[in-house]
Formats: structure tokens, sequence, C-alpha cells
């Protein structure tokens, strides 16, 4: 394609083609810290609808090794946004050496901390809020659990910020770490915040699983136990690729539940989300 | 200009890959992924040593991957013959799920989809019924004309999807739509298939030949081409040296009134796969195969289709064939006006 872009993210590869310059210097400054692979495990292509559409109203079509048959288009102001939902459609359609958790993770100590709900509970913002307050930044949308061991390997792509979750992050970090805000999105308003240098220097470490938790924002501060069988059939739900992976896929699941402790917590704000979460992972991790 | 030659000459030849650079094989893989010829792919370079890392990875996923294709493919199949069985009807397993229950070099790395099964035309109410109401499965949409032109001009029922497991099932009563030119003897295929261990059937290694070919050259619009002419490939080497198979399949071409597209089956997969061949249904002129070929290969390093022009022609082929001339016309304006 006429332009192309590629970037390790964990021990992922993908290489990113484009009809448009614009997407692909986006990616380039906000991945400027990251490995290119020689080889990708995954292709992302960003294309027009109609050959005229590359100029008249662009329209950036999602494509790839991986695709949904009926993927709307988006408008080229948000071709950052499609590039994240391509390299998110190879992972949630063909990653299968790992177990896939819709979940963000933070790690301490060579522990992790995971953390999965539905979009607007505050895993990605809680995770990059933890990423910069002592804990190394993993991930904001996927955890890969090692079928054999056990073990949560990082994916620490660009942190998808979304709506109220922007001005959080805009007060803790510094400009030149964020990409161009793109207002009206089909998800609302998104600007991209490019982790911190140690999660990306250090995203080949993985880490073992010690502490999952259910967050939910918008309800006074409150803590739940979640027996087994839900936490089993939440994450089943919260997985892109269990079916895919049959019997391998339901053992290393089963066995994450059964070892880690597991909280559900619902809280008003970000400070008193983190206050909970610092006194759980000191009791239980 | 990259085309899936790359791709097909991996597949015979796997030792071809011995000079590819990274951006070789980012081809192939893109290539391969996008004609569904990974898993088959990934099997052929299984086990040789000049694999880079990444790719050995790759291909051990893609491996992985075709081995659940197959057991969920199997288990579908078991799904239907327990709710088909008290019918004491034939059933008759058709390609990717046939290739792996018959044990065939065909299903080994194959994606599967669908189920697709066979029985006698007079069953199909019968068969619907006991899907539907016994099995759990569901029409797919619900939209009159469409209902009404498969039940009137096609060769199997409109999709039925299974409510739990998410899978689509298609119920043939014959291997070509009604409205094409050649009429396939369904019910000599039934007649001649085989039955397996737990009591489904496949068809005969000649029906099997001509039933691919048959969806391959006098059907579709070549979309996935590649895989399907692989299948007729492997198909040929599994059975070619058992006797009287090229005999065999003469005489079933000619009773389906397939033997073109046979021919062109056999001939084009001698030209890109290197298929040994055998008898004489093949030896007819090649007029033509150059554009097949040229389509067929349509495809460039990042997995994208290519030769729009080429692809459109035999896209309006496809419908020609199907489908007489006035019939297509009204076809197109009720779909056209319906959209």
């Amino acid at each position: 394609m006429k332009h192309e872009f590629r970037v390790t993210v964990g021990s992922v590869g993908f290489r990113i083609g484009s009809d448009w310059k614009q997407p692909i210097d986006q990616l380039a400054a906000l991945y400027a810290d990251y490995p290119t692979p020689e080889i990708p495990d995954f292709t992302v292509r960003l294309f027009a609808q109609r050959p005229w559409r590359r100029f008249i109203r662009p329209s950036v079509m999602i494509g790839g090794d991986y695709m949904l048959p009926d993927a709307a288009p988006l408008s080229l102001a948000h071709g950052l946004l499609a590039a994240e939902m391509g390299m998110n459609l190879q992972m949630a359609l063909g990653q299968r050496r790992y177990l896939l958790l819709h979940a963000s993770a933070v790690e301490r100590d060579g522990k992790a901390l995971l953390m999965t709900g539905h979009s607007g509970a505050g895993k990605s913002t809680l995770s990059a809020l933890l990423g910069e307050r002592g804990w190394r930044f993993m991930g904001d949308e996927f955890a890969l659990i090692d079928m054999e061991t056990g073990a949560l390997h990082a994916f620490p792509r660009m942190v998808s910020l979304k709506n109220e979750a922007i001005a959080v992050m805009e007060n803790e970090v510094t400009a030149e770490r964020l990409g161009p805000i793109m207002r009206d999105t089909p998800k609302g308003d998104i600007r991209h915040l490019r982790p911190p240098k140690e999660a990306v220097a250090r995203m080949g470490e993985p880490a073992k699983p010690a502490l999952l938790l259910f967050p939910r924002f918008g309800h006074a501060s409150a803590v739940r136990t979640v027996g087994e069988a839900e936490i089993f059939v939440r994450l089943t739900q919260a997985s892109t690729n269990y079916v895919a992976l049959g019997e391998a896929g339901f053992d290393a699941l089963s066995s994450l539940v059964q070892k880690i402790p597991t909280r559900a917590i619902d809280y008003p704000d970000t400070q008193s989300a983190i206050a909970s979460v610092e006194r759980l992972w000191a009791e239980l991790a | 200009m990259t085309d899936a030659r790359i791709l097909v000459r991996a597949l015979v030849d796997p030792a071809t890959t011995q000079d590819f650079d990274a951006k070789g094989w980012t081809s192939l893989i893109a290539m391969a992924r996008a004609e569904q010829l990974m898993g088959s792919l990934a099997h052929r370079l299984d086990g040789l040593d000049h694999l880079p890392e990444k790719v050995a990875q790759l291909c051990g996923d893609a491996r992985q991957s075709a081995d659940h294709a197959r057991r969920q493919a199997l288990w579908e199949a078991e799904m239907a013959r327990r709710v088909l069985a008290p019918l004491g009807e034939p059933v008759v397993l058709l390609k990717g799920t046939a290739y792996v229950a018959a044990g065939l070099s065909a299903g080994v790395g194959r994606s599967i989809g669908d189920l697709d099964i066979l029985v006698r035309r007079n069953a199909l109410d019968a068969v619907e019924q006991a899907l539907i109401e016994q099995g759990g499965w569901e029409w797919v949409k619900d939209d009159a004309y469409d209902d009404a032109y498969y039940r009137d001009y096609m060769h199997e029922l409109p999709p039925l999807i299974h409510k739990e497991r998410d899978r689509m099932i298609d119920v043939h009563h014959t291997v070509l739509p009604l409205t094409a030119k050649p009429t396939p003897d369904a019910e000599a295929m039934l007649e001649d298939s085989m039955e397996l261990a737990n009591g489904l059937r496949v068809l005969s290694p000649a029906d099997m030949v001509c039933h691919s070919a048959a969806h391959l050259f006098a059907d579709g619009d070549l979309a996935g081409g590649l895989r399907n002419l692989w299948d007729i490939d492997r198909l040929l080497r599994d059975f070619g040296a058992e006797d009287g198979f090229w005999q065999a399949l003469s005489e079933r071409a000619q009773r389906h009134q397939l033997t073109k597209a046979v021919a062109r089956a056999l001939r084009l997969a001698e030209t890109l796969y290197e298929t040994p061949l055998g008898g004489d249904v093949a030896s007819r002129g090649r007029a033509g195969d150059a554009l097949y070929v040229r389509r067929l290969f349509a495809r460039d390093g990042w997995g994208r289709e290519t030769r729009k022009l080429l692809r459109l022609a035999f896209y309006i082929r496809s419908h020609w064939l199907r489908m007489p001339v006035m019939m297509l016309t009204k076809h197109l304006w009720t779909k056209w006006r319906k959209s």
C-alpha cells in the first residue's frame, strides 16, 4: 500500500498499510519508542471504499488479515481510531497463542493486577493512572494469558482515552504524550496516550496474575466478593478467543479463576478507586 | 507485481521458500490468510528448518486453529446426525466436513465454515422440520423473496443457523442451482455414496471431485478458488492411484453433465499444483485457461484483491451460469429495488 508503518506491541508485530499519509504519521509519532517487527503477526489495511473517496469526503475502511464483514467506515479525521480498531480486530479474531482477556493490567514486584468490566467501567483510565503512580503499565485493552504457565504478557498499546478520561489524564501527563483529539467518533471523544517509556522498555517481561478486579464507575465506594462461577462466566464473556482455543482455553481460564483473588469494586471518583486498589492489593496480592 | 503465484509455489514445493526475505514471508502469510489457505500452508511448511522463528510460530498457531476447526466441524456433523438419524434417510457430508470425516489429505489444515449436507429431494421437508423442531436450528433471515427464491430455484434450503452454537448448516438436495445448465444426477450421487463408521456418508471419490469442480467452475465467481483447487489437487493425489478411478471420473463427469467443469479443474490443478493426472478427462483444449490462472492469482502482498475488472467479469459470468438471462434480469431488478 502507499503508506506503511510497522510496530511491535508486547510480543505482537503489526503491519499497518494506508491509502493516506496522515494516520501513518500519527501512529509513527505515538509509537516512536516501540520496536519494529521484521515479520509481523498481523496486517491491517486502511483503505478508501472507492478510489475517489481517497480525496472526496475521504472515508477509511478497516481491513486486514481478519475482518468483520459489515464494519462501517470512519472519516479520515478519525483515521487513528481506525488503525486502533484494525489492530484490535486482528487480536480479537486472530490471536491464538494466548488466552485473550478484554482487560487492563498493571504490575508491581512481578505481580499483576487485572481489571475488567463493561466499556465505561473505567478499566482503561485506572490502568493509565496507576501507570503514572508507581505501577508498570501492561495494557489498557487486552491481557494475554500464557496457556502453559498462566503468566500474564503485556500488550501496552497506546491508551485509548474516552470522554471524561481525557481530562483526567491531561492533568496527569505532559501534552507531548497525547495524540490528536478526535471529537464525535462512534465511541465519543477519543484521545490517545503514549504509555510511559518504562512500560515499553519492559513490555517483554511477563508477570504473575495476583489480583483481579471488576471496577464500576459512578457508584458509592463498595467492595464485594464474587463467586468462582460468576468470575468464570464473566471472564468467558471478556475473552474474545476462549471458544476458539477449545480445551486449552478452558484449562487456562479455570486455573486462573481458581488461583486469583477477586473483588468487584464500585467507585465515585478516581481518587477513591486508587485508594481501594492500593488497600486490596496490600491485603490480597 | 507480486501475485498469489508465490503462495501456490510454496504449497507445491515448500522448499521454494528457502530464499524468502522478511518481505516475502509477510506477503506469503497475508495471501495465505486471505485465501483461507493458512492452515494448509502451515502443514506444508511444518518441520522445515529454514523457517524464521516468527513464521514457525504463526504456522504453529494456524495448525492449532485448523485442529480446532476440524473438531468443531465433526461435532457439528454429529449434532446433525443425532437429529436426522430417526428419519432413516441417507445424509451425505459435503466439502470440508466430508474431507476431515473421511480422513482425506484435503482436510489437513483446512478451514471449515458451514456444515454442508446432501439429502434426497423428497426428504427435504422432513429434514428441514427435524432440524428446526428437534435440532434447534433456525432461519438466518426472514425474507419472503429470498426464501421463495431458494425453494424454487436453488440446490439448497435457505441457510439455517443453530441457536446456541451459532453454526450454519446448508442442506442440499443437489449440487448446482436448478437454473444452471448442467443437471447433475443427485440421485446417483446419493446411491454411490459411502457409509462412514458413524452412519453418515460421503460421496464416492469420483463424485467428490465432480462436486468440487462443479462448485468451482460451474457455479461461483472463483472466490476462494485457490483453496477449492487445492482441495481438488489433494483429492486427485489421494484417489489417483486407486484402480479404475480415472475411468470412473470420466463416466461420472459425463453423467452429471460436468465434463467441462471437471476437465477445467483437472487442467488448472495440473498447471498450478502440478497434480499428476490420469485418464483422458482433461485432454480437451486449454482455451481460456490463462484467464482463469490470472484470476486465481489476483491477490497482492497485502492480501488485497487485484485485477478488479477480471474479477468483475468472473462475477458476471457466475450469474450468467446460474440462470437464464431474463430470469437474471428479473432477479437483479428485485434485489436492486429491495436494497
